[in-house]
């Protein structure tokens, strides 16, 4: 199929971006999106001009590198698939694609469709952990048994890859879902329990401090994250917050 | 070579080893400083440790997260000797099922610490809080993989590699947030820097400014995965790539058996030629599911023709032959084994795809099976097919549904309702940097980690052991041997990154990154890539003999220098260049599928997944010659890759007799 493709094209951070034009012929439905721009690349590449840059590591939807902000959507029209596991066959011949970075205020662009999310990062350092040092001498693993339905449910909020899309989608660019993803892991598991206070105090202390916005209830991240992560976990976050600011 | 292997009985030799090394006290920590390269699983639950004992430690990974790295990927399991499930599982048998998967080519002490310490890995992810599947009781739950006669997997649904990995970047992260660990992401090793004969320091490249840094550390460990994208087409991420590792080893680190790499048996097989890589199903799939091909050639044709459907034929047209060969362990034979498998019945002619390299693995009665138990503990007396099936269907999906998903998003087919199609591919590689007992290599203060180092796997790797190696290298071995080293270092000081050492190594990386960017521009970095790609597959592969692996050796080095005279790298080196980050990647690799092919054209016998066809059983098994070859091939560099010198380390067996390996 030929595509019509409309792509951002930035320098660097400091540069202004705008969106560039391309045609490509040949595209094949068993393509994955990113090897379509693979494709591309190599295009432009052996015109002598400068390939677009774009983020993507594992290409099986669970490093949470890639990104794309495609036709308005974060990782495109599918559902619960990141960039990397869409594929061309969703799109028709003749489409016109617009593909962008992801666009948040605390994602700053770094070079064409790649941004910067070290934000998410510098939340996870607030409080995304247990304080227990490996010393060989934790107590066994079956010393605490978990309820079967907890367990799944803090799994189920452990899948959430990091990848940005929560934010993306949102309308305030709010982290939330990313953030109680984590929250409510550990909130969910005895292990977390002991600094559940401080834990979440400091996560959204930090998410606040890196300009996330704040979060409305229109659910449009839950929709387009690619893991499923459900909005009770915002849900459960706000409730441990109240119950963590009570507790003082 | 002098591997370092404590004395005594094997299963002291650790808790000896531990009470005999040097310690550093807490106070002369705090003046120490580590690198660790790579931050999956072995480099990230390594620096996280090393902090927590007190020391500086930089973090280095070419992500923007430690949370990327491709450990992340890794999908069935963890093993662990805890025999929660009462089936008679042992640190020992762990270490037998270990040394015998990989075909005798591993050693022994260190294959039983890794036992030894798996147990605990599973009480420090749980302390982490790693939500590890539990049974209803709320105890921890078991599945089985290939090779073993025990359930002692413990997993998170399909996603155990990113559970375990987000558990060590959690106490990373504790670390950063402390001071105790400075992480530098985007940002890729180029060198290693050698001080008076030892490691001292990296030159890195900051990739999103393009800036040449230096930075100086007392020890440094390469935790930095392995080399399965020299194949191109691997289920490695993109970025997967054997820099750090040939760095050290062009600096004097000794490269072991290159040639010991595993095929996979069960990944989506490749669709066409804009491919850019493979995915894994999990070998956890192979505890449901049945592995099959059709037993008539015209039913073979047929299924590739499109003009009949695998659900039509009669089970008795199929050949399950995997239970057909080995009736004890079935479908979940180690994984040389039904790799290779598959490719004699695709080779044959009976694959089931339009390239003819698939075989079906099928779910049918595990759902029907599922189905039916579902139905009596729900209460249902007489239920019909329908409802059975519907049960059956959810329990699997409750078992593998993330895999289930991935597969028909790619191959845009229903696998609960007919039989998955697979074939073997590149995965992991258990050869890579030659360690002692400390995990140092023969570099003095450099370390190797996790898929980097060569030394638990043998020639064939079992399912769900890569993640316990990972995390035993880096929570439970590494932060102690190393104290061993820098307890000398106690008096030495900052290291100084102003030294002529550094000077000639940024020099050395400023000039290879300006040849890169001088090439005539024919052709780009993936043009050479997918070529080496192709020869690696094709002579390198699943199967290998002399002809062709001499044939290999002769057209890896002429593509190299094609390479490095017509190459096309755009962009600049000062900024983000990703094209250029590819190229030096794909330059080392063009070094290393040589080495890779010398190394496999030498080893003249089959064993794990390195097989020779000139040295098979009557029956097409591994025909191992532990006469001549029982040993580990350490490659000493010496300018070219095909005049890298051997150095043999002798394999001792002393607690296990060496036998020819059977699952029949």
């Amino acid at each position: 199929m030929k595509l019509y493709l409309k792509i951002w094209r930035q320098k660097d951070a400091s540069s202004a971006g705008k969106i560039v034009d391309y045609t490509l012929d040949g595209v094949e439905g068993d393509m994955s999106f990113l090897e379509m721009l693979d494709i591309l690349n190599e295009e432009l590449i052996s015109k002598g001009e400068e390939p677009v840059e774009f983020d993507h590591d594992c290409r099986e939807g669970i490093c949470g590198t890639c990104s794309l902000q495609i036709n308005g959507e974060p990782h495109g029209p599918d559902r619960l698939v990141t960039t990397c596991q869409l594929h061309m066959r969703k799109f028709n011949d003749g489409d016109t694609i617009v593909i962008e970075p992801f666009r948040a205020k605390a994602f700053p662009v770094i070079k064409d469709l790649i941004v910067d999310r070290s934000a998410f990062d510098r939340i996870q350092q607030a409080g995304g952990y247990i304080s227990v040092n490996t010393s060989g001498n934790t107590v066994d693993a079956n010393c605490i048994p978990i309820n079967k339905h907890d367990a799944d449910e803090a799994m189920d909020a452990a899948t959430c890859i990091g990848c940005g899309a929560c934010v993306a989608a949102c309308k305030n660019a709010s982290a939330m879902l990313f953030t109680s993803a984590k929250v409510s892991q550990f909130a969910l598991l005895p292990q977390g329990r002991v600094e559940a206070v401080e834990r979440v105090q400091n996560m959204v202390r930090q998410m606040d401090l890196e300009g996330f916005g704040n979060c409305t209830n229109t659910g449009a991240c839950e929709v387009e994250c690619p893991k499923g992560i459900s909005l009770t976990n915002i849900a459960r976050m706000n409730r441990e917050y109240l119950s963590a600011t009570l507790k003082g | 070579m002098d591997s370092k292997i404590p004395s005594g009985p094997l299963a002291d030799k650790w808790t000896k080893h531990k009470n005999d090394i040097n310690l550093v006290n807490p106070a002369n920590k705090r003046n120490i400083d580590v690198i660790v390269v790579g931050t999956g699983l072995a480099g990230g639950a390594a620096a996280a440790t090393l902090a927590e004992l007190g020391y500086n430690v930089k973090t280095f990974c070419y992500q923007d997260s430690p949370r990327r790295a491709h450990s992340i990927a890794a999908q069935g399991g963890i093993n662990a000797a805890k025999n929660y499930q009462g089936d008679g599982d042992s640190n020992y048998r762990l270490f037998y099922d270990t040394i015998k998967g990989g075909d005798y080519r591993s050693r022994e002490a260190n294959v039983y610490r890794l036992a030894e310490v798996s147990g605990n890995i599973i009480d420090q992810c749980v302390a982490q809080g790693v939500p590890f599947a539990r049974e209803y009781g709320g105890m921890l739950d078991n599945r089985s993989f290939g090779g073993v006669l025990v359930s002692r997997t413990f997993y998170a649904k399909g996603q155990t590699g990113q559970q375990l990995l987000l558990g060590a970047y959690s106490a990373m992260n504790r670390q950063i947030n402390r001071g105790k660990i400075q992480a530098y992401n985007r940002h890729e090793m180029m060198d290693l820097v050698l001080v008076d004969g030892k490691a001292r320091g990296i030159i890195a490249r900051d990739l999103v400014s393009g800036e040449i840094e230096r930075h100086s550390a007392h020890a440094v460990v390469l935790a930095t995965g392995g080399y399965g994208n020299v194949f191109f087409l691997s289920t490695n991420a993109m970025g997967s790539n054997v820099m750090a590792a040939w760095r050290a080893h062009r600096k004097g680190a000794f490269f072991a058996n290159p040639c010991f790499t595993q095929i996979h048996p069960t990944c989506i097989p490749v669709s066409g030629e804009h491919q850019s890589k493979l995915t894994l199903m999990s070998e956890s799939l192979r505890n449901d599911g049945r592995i099959w091909v059709p037993k008539k050639m015209e039913d073979a044709v047929a299924i590739r023709e499109g003009k009949l459907k695998p659900t039509q034929l009669a089970e008795e047209d199929r050949d399950y032959y995997l239970e057909r060969r080995y009736p004890a362990f079935g479908n979940l034979v180690p994984r040389d084994v039904a790799s290779r498998a598959a490719k004699e019945r695709c080779d044959a002619g009976f694959g089931v795809n339009k390239t003819g390299e698939a075989v079906y693995l099928d779910f049918a009665s595990a759902i029907k099976r599922y189905g039916k138990e579902k139905a009596l503990t729900s209460g249902l007396k007489n239920p019909d097919e329908a409802t059975i099936i519907k049960l059956g269907e959810e329990v699997i999906e409750a078992k593998y549904g993330n895999l289930f998903q991935m597969y028909e998003k790619i191959v845009d087919e229903n696998p609960y309702k007919t039989p998955m199609m697979i074939y073997p591919a590149v995965h992991y590689t258990m050869g890579g940097l030659w360690v002692d007992y400390n995990l140092q290599t023969t570099i003095p203060g450099c370390y190797a980690a996790g898929e980097a180092n060569f030394s638990d796997h043998g020639a064939n790797r079992l399912g769900a052991s890569a993640l316990m190696q990972g995390l035993a290298d880096g929570y439970f071995v590494l932060p102690y041997t190393i104290g061993d080293y820098l307890s000398h270092d106690i008096r030495t000081g900052k290291i100084p990154t102003d030294s002529a050492a550094f000077d000639e190594a940024e020099k050395q990386v400023r000039d290879r990154m300006e040849k890169l960017m001088g090439g005539s521009g024919i052709h780009s970095v993936d043009y050479y890539h997918k070529k080496l790609g192709k020869i690696m597959w094709n002579k390198c592969g699943m199967a290998r003999n002399a002809k062709e692996l001499e044939e290999a050796v002769k057209e890896i080095s002429d593509l190299r220098k094609d390479f490095w005279e017509n190459v096309k790298v755009p962009g600049t080196i000062d900024s983000k260049n990703q094209e250029l980050e590819k190229a030096g990647r794909v330059a080392d690799f063009l070094e290393l599928g040589e080495l890779f092919a010398k190394d496999a054209l030498h080893r003249n016998e089959s064993c794990g997944g390195h097989f020779r066809e000139e040295y098979q059983t009557e029956e097409g098994e591994a025909l191992r010659d532990d006469k001549n070859f029982k040993y580990v091939a350490a490659w000493e560099f010496a300018g070219e890759p095909k005049d890298a010198k051997l150095h043999k380390e002798d394999l001792v067996y002393e607690n296990i007799e060496l036998k020819t390996r059977s699952y029949k």
